[in-house]
């Protein structure tokens, strides 16, 4: 399991790079091994606004379908496109090409773990 | 929760780093590398999947022969020794206990049953067949079960075994060795596939487990089994079947035979619904927009539910999501397929969906 030490991580398996007010969101290499073969990423419309805590798609391999969750609120500004063509790259480079949307952020949120402590989350799930 | 099962392939499938899941109460394997890859290698070369939890019933005595025909739809006398059939198994009412394999043997019958319905149809043989001099055994925890698939499956198994599989044809079985095992081979599968499954002790199946590895199979786990029978349009229990479905519905009519002299359980039913017409029927369909069907999900046709979709994915092979449903028998060609609050269109195909070229 991947876990970069400079990005910010969520219970529920998403990490966000923080940069001026944009948060890029996407899934972390845990999840997406999880999940197994990624087939469809249902991304929001640039535009849209969230609120922190709210799912802003879904993202669906061949055995499963989960919901995405942004951790900050704020308006969609850009969206993976290539997602649409190659979802693969959730797989191949969940931290990298395989990023999900970034959101100009307007509400912070309740906070997130860092890499250690999502570390230590994800094996107490697993135990 | 009751501790889960094992097979005894168990440590294999931790030494390969599987991810283990808990299927019908078996802690089982669902990949390996990943779906798509175990999927791709059944297709192009051979796969192979521990089935070991799979069920297996033998029917010994002097009513043996009756107490299957009285169970299982397919006329079972119509098999020859050392031939194998796909039947289901009726309650009266026409609705289905289980899907199975009845293996005719010079002395006995083997039934293999899915994992999921064990106890619940070990007690349904049994207590339907108590004035008949028969001995129902459970040997399930008797046999470890492999099932090496793909088109180099028999080119890889015939390296390891003296049986002489170019003369074993479909649905054929034979006892041999595999390995130095004693093994009974049949040619049977649930991939769509030409392959293999082997019936062997569970002693001796982590070895030729090993062996077969070592040969060029590519361990392959449940979720590849699921695609690989979905795109071969096969039916899987508590999807396409239940008891609220029979197997007319369920469109695997080829493994009814309602002429059959002896009568069986459910005859009659299913009789009366061929008669009247189907209340309703298993389809097969492509989605057209984004997103994948799953089980469950409606079936809908100008705003109105007309049945529900079964089974679902992405096929690996056709690169488009697919599916079964059970739908209203007046639905036709073109319906919508609810994927989370959202309607899809969809439209039908003939089944199955993937046919593998013969040689």
């Amino acid at each position: 399991m991947h876990v970069p030490e400079e990005l910010q991580y969520t219970r529920s398996h998403e990490w966000v790079r923080t940069e001026d007010d944009t948060a890029t969101i996407g899934i972390t290499d845990h999840a997406q091994d999880e999940l197994g073969d990624v087939v469809f990423v249902e991304l929001p419309e640039v535009g849209a606004t969230f609120d922190a805590g709210d799912s802003f798609g879904t993202i669906e391999s061949v055995k499963a379908v989960s919901d995405l969750y942004t951790p900050v609120g704020g308006e969609v500004v850009e969206v993976n496109e290539a997602l649409n063509d190659s979802p693969e790259k959730v797989n191949e480079d969940p931290y990298g090409d395989g990023w999900i949307i970034k959101l100009r952020v307007s509400d912070e949120g309740p906070g997130f773990l860092s890499a250690s402590d999502y570390e230590q989350f994800v094996e107490e799930e697993e135990s | 929760m009751a501790e889960l099962r094992r097979t005894p392939l168990y440590g294999e499938h931790k030494a390969l780093g599987a991810r283990l899941v808990d299927f019908a109460g078996w802690e089982m394997p669902v990949q390996y590398e990943g779906i798509k890859a175990e999927h791709n290698a059944v297709r192009n070369h051979a796969g192979l999947f521990d089935v070991s939890h799979m069920g297996e019933a033998v029917f010994r005595g002097p009513d043996a022969e009756e107490a299957v025909q009285r169970l299982v739809t397919r006329d079972v006398s119509r098999l020859e020794d050392g031939q194998a059939g796909y039947s289901a198994v009726c309650y009266e009412s026409g609705g289905t206990v289980d899907d199975v394999i009845v293996y005719r043997r010079p002395d006995d019958f083997l039934v293999v049953v899915n994992a999921s319905n064990r106890e619940k149809d070990l007690e349904h043989f049994r207590s339907n067949t108590q004035d008949l001099d028969v001995e129902v055994a459970d040997e399930s925890d008797d046999w470890a079960l492999l099932a090496l698939q793909g088109p180099e499956a028999a080119g890889l198994l015939q390296n390891l075994t003296g049986a002489n599989l170019p003369d074993l044809r479909p649905f054929r079985f034979v006892e041999g060795e595999v390995a130095g095992a004693t093994t009974l081979v049949s040619r049977t599968g649930y991939t769509g596939e030409d392959g293999f499954e082997l019936y062997l002790s569970p002693d001796d199946a982590p070895r030729v487990w090993r062996e077969l590895l070592e040969a060029g199979a590519t361990p392959a786990g449940l979720g590849a089994r699921d695609t690989l029978r979905l795109e071969a349009g096969m039916c899987l229990y508590g999807n396409e079947l239940d008891p609220e479905t029979t197997p007319l519905e369920a469109g695997i009519g080829f493994a009814v035979h309602l002429d059959k002299e002896r009568e069986f359980i459910g005859q009659e039913a299913l009789r009366r619904e061929k008669e009247e017409g189907l209340r309703k029927k298993l389809v097969g369909f492509e989605v057209e927009g984004r997103g994948i069907a799953r089980h469950d999900y409606p079936v809908r046709v100008e705003g109105e539910t007309v049945g529900h979709v079964t089974s679902g994915t992405l096929s690996p092979t056709l690169g488009q999501a697919i599916g079964l449903a059970l739908v209203s028998p007046g639905v036709e060609d073109r319906f919508e397929v609810v994927i989370r609050e959202r309607p899809v269109e969809a439209h039908t195909v003939q089944l199955p969906f993937y046919k593998r070229e013969k040689k």
